[in-house]
């Protein structure tokens, strides 16, 4: 285990700590932001490149800025008088301890089993075009459909109706 | 302690802390911050495999966590426009102040 890594998962681990924990929703979408960032280091550490900046395209460069858009315009920013955690929050936090406490279980007992190949592996930005294009063109397609419903489906939901209104 | 435990543990961990994210927050943006962190604990798994199980040429685990980049985008998307559509309705972000089906 590399100096490293040690780093880089404190820094992403306390991140999504912070965007859990902080009071102010502006603030907690701002630890999102570095928690993303630690995310794309980790994928960079693994030799992942190219998911490593689609993380930082898509989650730092889109998600954290429209969960930041959705907080002003909805106002969130405000602390609410009741408190920020939810009625139950006691259950789910024993929900929350009680899945990593299986996880982590799981885990360590499957440590003979897991694979340790070593060897750095070699893949250019080519090789992942190629493969999209041939072998997972359809998965490919179907993403691009999804993508497209999913943002008309979104300006539809989020839509203003002044006919209804008048 | 080989380096695919040591991801594996983080990721459990990341997708713990997201789940008590969803479940304990009243902010409806916040329960969504806690499912993108689950969902992007979900990706570590798949990239730490890919780099340390056997055929990383083949790319399997690369595309799958890409493929769900993609998709956790189009959730976000969905997600927020919901909220801010029952924000407009509702004016509130509060999920137990949201107690009604009818509107």
């Amino acid at each position: 285990m590399s100096f490293v890594f040690y780093i880089l998962a404190a820094l992403t681990l306390a991140g999504a700590l912070a965007a859990v924990l902080l009071k102010n929703t502006v603030h907690c979408a701002l630890a999102l932001t570095v928690a993303f960032a630690g995310l794309a280091f980790l994928f960079l550490q693994l030799d992942a490149q190219f998911a490593g900046f689609a993380q930082v395209l898509v989650y730092i460069g889109a998600v954290a800025i429209l969960v930041v858009f959705a907080i002003l315009l909805t106002r969130g920013s405000e602390t609410p008088k009741d408190g920020v955690y939810s009625r139950n929050w006691l259950a789910g936090l024993v929900i929350a301890a009680g899945v990593f406490a299986a996880l982590g279980w799981a885990v360590l007992q499957s440590v003979p089993g897991l694979p340790h190949e070593t060897a750095a592996p070699q893949v250019s930005v080519l090789q992942i075009g190629n493969a999209l294009m041939t072998r997972y063109v359809l998965p490919l397609e179907i993403v691009a459909v999804l993508l497209t419903l999913a943002l008309i489906g979104a300006v539809i939901v989020a839509m203003h109706q002044k006919v209804e209104a008048q | 302690m080989t380096p695919l435990v040591g991801y594996l543990l983080v990721a459990a961990l990341l997708f713990a802390i997201g789940l008590a994210g969803a479940l304990t927050r009243r902010n409806a943006i916040l329960v969504l911050i806690g499912i993108e962190l689950m969902l992007n604990a979900a990706n570590l798994n798949l990239i730490a495999f890919w780099r340390y199980g056997p055929h990383p040429e083949l790319l399997t685990g690369m595309m799958f966590a890409i493929f769900s980049i993609a998709v956790a985008a189009a959730e976000a998307a969905v997600g927020l426009g919901l909220v801010i559509s029952i924000h407009r309705h509702a004016h509130t972000t509060d999920l137990d102040a949201m107690n009604r089906m009818k509107g």
